[in-house]
């Protein structure tokens, strides 16, 4: 009788493991990054706010914070992560070549590259766009208001094209001056030849820091173009594809909740919401169905924060760019960074 | 300079109303060239402080370099390290030393000593193992990189290049054709390419992903290119030789490699060595295409550096200071070539 209700119980309880290890797919990528105690991530050779080595060559910057956030979800360690810069033509078959776990390099999520490269963009962690920057006396609020004004680009630029097709399509009449060179046309207005320059978000941020008085001039939030970029993986290995998504997920749905890596510990202890238990691990066991520990998230936020602490620390006010939230806020408060629910 | 050697000058840049012309034009072009650049660089230059803010409008902010200063020369190669990359600079140059300055008789055997034994040692010192801490290539950087790149490339390019030289003026038809083939093929490749198709092709056929460390991978492909042009250097020397040299050492009995050895090489390098000089030369300058996969050679350490926000701007400051070390090692290269080709000239007399 009780050797057959134990056989029962073992019965059931192997099953029960069987089924639960079944819910894993094999992964791996995070077989590899666990057998080899560090991530390896593809960074930018050098972007002012997004990726760049400072003094000491430790290296900084929003896309590297979100690399030392998959550490911490990952490894448990936000420092068990190794940089490897990446140049624009290396970028993709370093990635698919395995020498990577994933880029997370300032790379525009288009269509073609993800249907022809082999590779998936995992969410957005910056909205990057073509924009303006002006002079504060100016008043320009928006492209808009630069209705009779002068922009300096570099001729045959595909900021060229984008800001006069803009201009065209609206019947503003704006002089658009060319210069041979970037390097010329930002020279030329700051020297005031011209009322606007215009570039991405991210390089205008950097770019300002070289103007003579960068406090007089201001970057227009509301871009003209659409190049939002993200972490990106190869195909294949799906568990660790929902891996790098939800990291990113995690960081902005933390913001969106009020976790921030001052509160987390307390967060955890005594939140009601039941988000934010799920979240940080104190209910359910959303790591565990990924193959990660449950307080996954927990690690993510007490070591490198939410998104908007990542992004205030590298790119915006607290950092020597000083770059407005703009798109990059979230969706509650009027920009367009979204995560979907952790249920 | 006395007076003999002063009218000599004058005669030289005054001689005639029209060389008295050009030589005022070219000095006033050069003052007007040089002054904003003085000016620039020393005179209106910042020297001391920490960061940006301390640096003064207008004129250069070496304030970067130095805080830099250490990625320049070793990039992120850890500090309480970087004795071993000194080290094994330091070994490098007293071998080159024991070599040129022994006495003839000895060396030939401490130019081959320090051949075997230095290039292992100097891997060992900067790679580590062995009772020494790993260090992984990708924190190693700047100039201790791009001298690594150049005098390992070199190490390979050399005796290669002499081996296909002597193929291609060969007897045996096969050796010549695979001699013709090889340099042809390398010499036909631009150099980027392969740097390219080491790095990021190699991988992608490669079964097992990452088996070949990527600066390994690099500075081997350098090193074919280069070998490639080696060989052509080496190829003028032995042609500029009579052919009665090879004939008189037959004649004497020697064998192939012997003769080659004892008669041909040491004269046909002598001849090549100019040549060989200009393309180690252009080597140390080559090394900076590996920036395009993003391996960070004293080139790429200053370029990188720009990027950190702290610092941005100081494209001036970061080209001129790497500018001028790759112009100090071309020009103390040269140098040296032009010693040993005075040297080589003495010995001949």
């Amino acid at each position: 009788m009780t050797i057959r209700l134990l056989a029962a119980t073992a019965i059931l309880a192997a099953s029960a493991s069987l089924a639960s290890a079944q819910q894993l797919a094999p992964s791996p990528t995070l077989d590899a990054v666990k057998a080899r105690g560090n991530i390896e991530c593809g960074v930018h050779l050098g972007l002012p706010g997004f990726s760049f080595a400072d003094d000491k060559g430790e290296w900084t910057g929003l896309d590297v914070d979100y690399c030392k956030a998959l550490a911490a979800a990952v490894l448990g360690d936000a420092k068990k992560v190794k940089f490897t810069p990446t140049s624009v033509q290396q970028r993709w078959p370093i990635l698919q070549s395995g020498q990577v776990d994933l880029l997370a390099r300032n790379s525009t999520i288009t269509f073609s590259r993800n249907a022809s490269l082999g590779l998936n963009f995992q969410g957005i962690n910056f909205y990057e766009g073509q924009t303006f920057i002006v002079r504060k006396a100016t008043n320009a609020k928006s492209a808009a208001d630069l209705d009779g004004a002068s922009v300096c680009v570099a001729a045959g630029s595909t900021e060229e094209k984008n800001a006069s097709d803009w201009f065209l399509e609206r019947n503003l009449k704006v002089t658009i001056t060319n210069f041979q060179k970037n390097d010329d046309a930002i020279a030329a207005y700051d020297a005031g030849r011209c009322d606007a320059y215009t570039a991405g978000v991210g390089a205008l941020a950097g770019q300002r820091v070289k103007l003579k008085v960068p406090g007089d001039h201001i970057i227009l939030t509301q871009p003209i173009s659409n190049d939002p970029q993200g972490p990106v993986t190869r195909w294949g290995d799906e568990r660790w594809q929902l891996i790098v998504r939800w990291v990113l997920n995690g960081q902005i749905a933390a913001e969106m909740l009020g976790v921030t890596s001052a509160n987390v510990d307390q967060m955890k202890a005594s939140s009601k919401n039941s988000e934010v238990r799920r979240l940080l691990g104190a209910e359910g066991n959303f790591g565990a169905m990924m193959g990660l520990s449950n307080d996954w998230m927990y690690n993510v936020i007490k070591q490198v924060g939410n998104y908007g602490e990542s992004f205030e620390r590298t790119v915006g006010m607290g950092s020597t760019l000083k770059l407005e939230r703009g798109q990059n806020q979230l969706w509650t408060k009027g920009g367009l960074l979204f995560t979907p629910p952790f249920q | 300079m006395g007076i003999a050697g002063l009218s000599l000058w004058r005669r030289r840049l005054f001689g005639t109303p029209a060389t008295g012309v050009v030589t005022i034009l070219i000095g006033l072009a050069l003052v007007w060239l040089a002054v904003p650049m003085v000016r620039w660089a020393l005179v209106n230059a910042t020297w001391s402080g920490t960061t940006r803010a301390d640096c003064a409008p207008g004129g250069a902010c070496w304030v970067f370099v130095k805080a830099r200063f250490g990625q320049f020369m070793y990039g992120f190669y850890p500090p309480d390290q970087r004795w071993r990359a000194d080290l094994a600079g330091l070994l490098f140059v007293f071998g080159a030393a024991a070599t040129v300055f022994a006495p003839p008789r000895l060396r030939l055997k401490i130019g081959i000593a320090a051949l075997v034994i230095l290039p292992p040692l100097g891997i060992w010192l900067l790679a580590g193992g062995f009772g020494l801490r790993p260090i992984e290539t990708r924190e190693w950087g700047g100039l201790m990189l791009t001298l690594f790149i150049s005098v390992y490339a070199s190490l390979i390019a050399i005796p290669l290049g002499i081996l296909f030289a002597l193929g291609r003026q060969s007897e045996l038809r096969v050796i010549r054709l695979i001699s013709v083939l090889f340099i042809e093929f390398w010499r036909g490749v631009p150099i980027i390419a392969v740097i390219f198709l080491a790095s990021l092709l190699l991988p992608l056929i490669l079964p097992g992903g990452i088996g070949i460390d990527r600066l390994a991978r690099a500075v081997i492909g350098l090193g074919l290119v280069i070998a490639a042009y080696m060989a052509e250097a080496v190829r003028g020397g032995l042609q500029a030789l009579p052919p009665g040299q090879r004939e008189a050492a037959t004649a004497l009995g020697l064998t192939y490699w012997k003769a080659t050895g004892l008669i041909i090489l040491p004269q046909a390098l002598r001849i090549s060595l100019p040549a060989m000089t200009n393309e180690f030369i252009a080597l140390v300058k080559n090394t900076t295409l590996v920036l395009v996969v993003s391996i960070l050679d004293l080139l790429g350490i200053a370029q990188a550096s720009l990027a950190d926000p702290a610092w941005v701007g100081m494209n001036m400051e970061a080209y001129v200071f790497s500018g001028s070390i790759y112009w100090l090692i071309c020009f103390a290269l040269s140098r040296w070539s032009r010693h040993l080709e005075m040297m080589g000239r003495r010995q001949h007399r």
